[in-house]
């Protein structure tokens, strides 16, 4: 499975190849929309999510950025009715062309959902190792692999020395980041985060959020995220969607988090950052 | 009585529990008089008779007093409220008077027949004459314990695949496969017990066994086990499907690997609910298992087996005395085993939300 994976990717990895193994990978977008049955909720959204870097999603509720995150790795056609139209390139590869089946993008394209929903069945030990199970993968030393994942996700000191107890024993900070953990063992390329703090306390919030640029380095990051300080914490990228009378959701503007807050070219990504609307 | 210090609870508090007990048995002792007084006049006036005549009877005047003198203490809203509460209080006394009066009278008959006996012999060479501390009904125990076993064996897996397609997969014919198992569930038994006799039993000629009552109560199981199955599914939260989905799962591993075993508990749940509902079926099996003398478990498959309601049916419709007070220990058995089997649901229901 690990070799077919990889394979495409190699043959078409024409930018400077990265020097870590475990590298991200650039994903970008053109002209996608997509609609609910009839209601369109965005609108020609092209984007580029450059690798190794964390490009954050903010906007009002219901301008699309959970819509589009959904697009970026095939979940947001598990909604009846639900459809799309445009390009969403990983590496190059289109992932809704003929060569990647939806399940194969989902495992390199990892998300961590809103509410932390470790498998209540299985021991925190499990629920690392579950993508991998789940997709029928193989892997040498389970025992390295969790502790590998675990510790990117900040949680193996916490966790170490009960790695049987059920998943759900685990509070809710550490239940998110027992969620980062499990999407990390898959070694997605991408990962897509939606708003992964907006259930924690701020205290386990930070943690998060230091696993986020801690991660970083090897996993190219999309976060969707309503909270402006964090927006600002842990990302280099910032994009802001949103959705009026006449224009379903789409991007006012975007471009590295420092400029964004800073020194926004719109006014409404001014108004908006320093909570004028939304 | 706890509908009544509801009633009750709306008048100024007592400082004391005593005193509170007091005042409310103050405030209800002329309205439980006068309703008392009246029920009596009722009861010999009109043409309603015997003791559940006189409960509907007093009932009525009580309900009636009780929102006369309510409402002149306390207003209408109090009055209402409190007749309310007291006719849910009998009407849940009816319900669990009738049970009781089911479960007592039953013990009441069968508690002095009770003996080892039944549980180790069986009827083989067992006299008409016999008093009822000899013979027993272990061949239909041993019976009502294969049949089961098969229905369950059979109705498990194809009623967890249907609950899947159903609420897992959703396909277009989810719609109709539900409607189909809905109407099924509301088969007859006796109907079952026919269709079996006829396809199995007859036309198939296998003849009477142990196995077609299986196959029999296979079909009346499978839409309990497929119906609350599917309601057990439901209630996995879908957070977690995404997250399997999300990891790059394929669907049918999502389904295997992370729906079934959350919802494991109430899977079992649903299974024992599907065994009590065919455990007690008598009609199906006159028509499939015929019934039986002896023990028969290797033979299960070809030959005529005794159940638990075969045994209590064909015990009852003999004239000899003993032979009628096996049947009434066969019913309690019967009835154990049921009430058993509903606790054990209980329980582990009770497990699952806790750890849900």
């Amino acid at each position: 499975m690990a070799a077919t994976m990889t394979a495409p990717l190699n043959t078409i990895a024409h930018a400077a190849a990265p020097a870590n193994a475990h590298a991200g990978t650039p994903i970008e977008t053109r002209h996608l929309s997509a609609w609910f049955a009839k209601r369109q909720v965005l609108d020609d959204v092209t984007l580029r999510m450059p690798s190794n870097a964390v490009t954050a999603l903010i906007g009002p509720s219901g301008c699309g950025k959970s819509t589009f995150l959904r697009n970026l790795n095939r979940m947001h056609e598990l909604v009846a009715g639900a459809s799309m139209s445009g390009e969403v390139l990983l590496d190059g590869i289109d992932i809704y062309g003929p060569t990647l089946r939806p399940a194969e993008t989902r495992q390199r394209i990892g998300m961590v959902f809103q509410k932390p929903n470790p498998f209540p069945t299985m021991s925190i030990n499990d629920n690392v190792l579950a993508g991998l199970r789940l997709t029928g993968t193989k892997v040498a030393d389970k025992d390295a692999l969790v502790e590998w994942a675990l510790t990117r996700a900040g949680l193996w000191a916490e966790v170490k020395n009960r790695l049987s107890a059920p998943g759900g024993s685990l509070s809710g900070g550490q239940q998110q980041r027992l969620c980062i953990a499990r999407s990390l063992a898959v070694k997605p390329k991408v990962l897509l985060m939606d708003e992964p703090c907006s259930a924690l306390d701020p205290t386990s919030t930070r943690r998060v959020e230091d696993t986020i640029r801690e991660i970083a380095d090897e996993v190219t990051v999309v976060i969707v995220t309503h909270n402006m300080q964090q927006a600002q914490r842990c990302s280099d990228q910032t994009v802001f969607f949103l959705a009026d009378e006449e224009r379903p959701g789409h991007i006012v503007e975007a471009g590295p988090t420092e400029q964004i807050f800073g020194n926004p070219v719109d006014p409404r990504t001014n108004d908006y950052i320093n909570g004028r609307f939304g | 009585m706890t509908t009544m210090q509801n009633a009750g609870s709306h008048g100024p508090r007592r400082g004391s529990a005593v005193s509170s007990l007091v005042s409310m048995a103050r405030q209800l002792a002329v309205p439980g008089l006068i309703a008392a007084i009246v029920t009596g006049i009722a009861f010999a006036t009109t043409r309603l008779s015997g003791p559940f005549g006189m409960f509907v009877l007093w009932a009525a005047c009580s309900l009636l007093g009780l929102y006369v003198f309510t409402r002149r203490s306390q207003g209408r809203m109090a009055a209402t409220d409190a007749v309310a509460s007291v006719t849910l209080g009998f009407a849940a006394l009816l319900v669990v008077t009738a049970l009781g009066f089911i479960v007592g009278f039953v013990l009441l008959k069968a508690i002095p027949f009770v003996r080892l006996n039944f549980f180790t012999q069986t009827l083989e060479g067992i006299d008409p004459d016999s008093p009822a501390t000899q013979g027993g009904a272990l061949h239909a125990i041993v019976g009502t314990t294969a049949q089961v076993l098969i229905a369950t064996l059979i109705s498990l897996p194809f009623g967890v695949l249907t609950a899947v397609y159903l609420n897992e997969i959703g396909g277009r014919l989810a719609g109709v496969v539900r409607v189909v198992i809905d109407a099924m569930s509301g088969i007859p038994s006796v109907v079952a017990g026919l269709f079996i006799y006829s396809i199995w039993v007859v036309q198939g000629g296998f003849g009477y066994s142990g196995l077609a009552a299986g196959l029999a109560l296979a079909v009346l199981m499978l839409p309990t086990v497929a119906r609350t199955t599917e309601e057990m599914l439901r209630l996995v939260p879908g957070g977690l499907r995404e997250s399997a989905l999300a990891l790059g799962a394929p669907e049918w591993r999502t389904a295997l690997q992370v729906v079934l075993p959350t919802a494991k508990v109430g899977i079992v749940t649903a299974v024992i609910l599907g065994i009590a509902r065919v455990a007690g079926e008598t009609a199906p099996l006159l028509m499939t298992a015929f019934g039986n003398d002896r023990v028969n478990v290797v033979q299960t498959a070809t030959e005529p087996q005794s159940a638990l309601p075969l045994f209590v049916y064909q015990q009852f419709t003999s004239a000899q005395g003993s032979a009628v007070d096996r049947a009434w220990v066969g019913a309690f058995v019967l009835i154990a085993l049921v009430l058993v089997l509903f606790l054990i649901a209980r329980v582990i229901g009770r497990s699952k939300t806790a750890r849900l």
